[in-house]
């Protein structure tokens, strides 16, 4: 496979694809890290929900 | 299963557990059959090695113009029927779709480096791409200037679906604007004569794409309600305290009475 | 009817009056395309090339500066709680608001284009196209920009948000707009067609307009 004359432009684009996904699931990753982590720590000093479950409950079954 | 069902967001939290890693295989999957099949596709004749940009390229611009179309029907779900989790849909699609909409444009305005011998041309499609972009940032300004989620929800509702409307007439204007400053044609994606040799790894690539899109639209709206919980959960925190505090002071306030009287 | 009328009535009484503010747009306008020729030097051949865009951009902005007064004075001293509860429709009475709007804001900037295209060498006939078009489109710039104003009166920010949101939106109308001023003047295209796209942007944003900004102000004021 040759890419011809305009192999940085091909290679540019590829990369920078892949790179705004990685961020996009890097984000979405970071982003539930820290909610499930501050509903634990809001469950272990007492703030829990109405409704009676436990706000992590739902959470540790994806983990 | 209905959108009934889904109204309960701790249902919605075990239904997407259980869906997101299939979601996610699919993907990888048809991610690498597409990439494989997009390097081994042939050269085309006019534009030759540089198609290749055109297999990620068209997917997210594709994605850009569904992306909007979701939240059109999340905006919908949220005046209309007032569906609980059709803010939370239309807010996780925001930025996953700008994020689409800028890698259409990056990946145009490369591929127009080799063939028009600028990085930028004021084309149809791409000036209506950034037109699009830019919308995208303005919602996404707008749900970041409000602090009440479902206030800030109702605001973007408006503008999406009002941005709805327009799109195609933004479409349209540009297109005209451009063939009445730009009469000589520029070379355009081969359109109805496309190979079948480009056009199905094309359509894998798309597909994969859009699968991308609903596995990080479901994490996304997942972040979104744990974090619509913590925020309740901290509200119902610092109330208790402002509560508990004002309970102290009154009976400080009785304790100093009682010891005055 | 008569609520209507009276509510128009009102708003150009305020808007005219001292501290209204409407009349701060044609000021504005004026120190924009004063402004132009500093940027792009002082060539009447250029000036007169580029006049009608100036004025169209000058017009822009200068009616999405005065915008931000349609609702949020009522805001603030409450008459648009009792306007949104009153029996007339609500679409009705944005639309109300913003013809009044345009009255006192939009005529204005119409009347002062033929002064500016002195000031830009533009002739008789160009001046009058550009005056028609903005005569035609400003509308649509106004009942478009509505919607940001009665986004930006709900949310409680405004200025710079809504002109981000406005924006966007408003490009269809420029294009338009400048196309059929350039076509009366120089172009080789006619001028009827630019033009009756133009009216009909105008048409259709004379419906969405008042819809979508009493949908944001009925959901948005609680």
């Amino acid at each position: 496979m040759s890419l011809g004359p305009y192999a940085s432009f091909i290679v540019t684009s590829y990369a920078a694809a892949a790179i705004v996904v990685a961020i996009l699931i890097g984000w979405v990753v970071f982003d539930y890290r820290n909610q499930t982590q501050r509903l634990r720590e809001l469950g272990r000093s007492g703030v829990t929900r109405r409704s009676g479950r436990s706000a992590v409950d739902t959470p540790r079954t994806m983990t | 299963m209905t959108l009934i069902d889904l109204a309960n967001p701790t249902r919605f939290l075990a239904l997407s557990a259980r869906v997101l890693p299939w979601l996610a295989a699919a993907t990888v999957i048809l991610l690498t059959i597409g990439l494989y099949q997009s390097a081994s596709a042939p050269d085309d004749y006019q534009q030759g090695a540089t198609v290749k940009i055109m297999f990620i390229h068209v997917p997210n611009a594709w994605l850009s113009m569904f992306v909007w179309g979701v939240m059109s029907v999340a905006s919908l779900g949220t005046l209309v029927w007032r569906h609980p989790l059709a803010d939370v849909a239309a807010k996780a699609a925001a930025p996953i779709g700008a994020a689409f909409t800028f890698l259409a444009l990056l990946t145009g305005s490369l591929w127009g480096r080799p063939m028009w011998g600028t990085y930028w041309e004021w084309d149809a499609r791409l000036t209506s791409v950034l037109i699009l972009f830019l919308m995208y940032l303005g919602l996404m300004a707008l749900w970041r200037a409000v602090e009440d989620p479902s206030r800030a929800a109702r605001a973007a509702a408006v503008l999406t679906l009002v941005g709805a409307i327009n799109l195609p007439i933004i479409k349209f204007s540009v297109d005209w604007w451009n063939t009445l400053h730009q009469p000589a044609s520029v070379m355009r994606m081969g359109g109805s004569t496309l190979d079948k040799s480009f056009l199905i790894p094309l359509l894998v690539m798309a597909v994969a794409f859009t699968l991308l899109f609903v596995t990080l639209h479901l994490a996304a709206m997942r972040n979104e309600i744990l974090r619509r919980r913590v925020r309740s959960l901290q509200m119902m925190q610092a109330s208790r305290v402002a509560f508990s505090s004002e309970v102290g002071t009154g009976s400080r306030e009785e304790n100093a009475s009682k010891g005055a009287a | 009817m008569t609520a209507l009328a009276a509510l128009i009535r009102r708003d150009i009484r305020i808007a005219l009056r001292v501290g209204g503010g409407a009349l701060i747009g044609v000021l504005f306008f004026l120190t924009v395309v004063v402004l132009m020729p500093f940027a792009v030097g002082p060539d009447l051949a250029l000036l007169s090339r580029l006049g009608p865009a100036i004025l169209w951009l000058g017009a822009l902005l200068a009616s999405l500066l005065t915008l931000d007064r349609l609702f949020m004075a009522d805001h603030e001293d409450g008459s648009l709680d009792l306007i949104t509860m009153s029996r007339t429709p609500l679409e009705l009475a944005c639309a109300a608001k913003a013809l009044a709007h345009w009255l006192a804001a939009g005529l204005p900037l119409i009347v002062a284009t033929p002064v500016l295209g002195l000031l830009l060498n533009l002739d008789m006939a160009a001046t009058g196209a550009v005056a028609l078009t903005l005569l035609a489109g400003t509308p649509a710039l106004t009942f478009t920009g509505m919607i940001g104003a009665a986004l930006a009166v709900t949310l409680h920010r405004g200025g710079l948000l809504m002109a981000v949101l406005v924006l966007p939106l408003s490009i269809p109308v420029l294009i338009f707009g400048v196309a059929a001023s350039q076509a009366a003047i120089t172009g080789p295209l006619s001028f009827g067609a630019p033009f009756s796209i133009l009216c009909a942007l105008s048409l259709v944003s004379l419906v969405i307009g008042p819809f979508a900004a009493a949908a944001s102000l009925k959901h948005g004021l609680d």
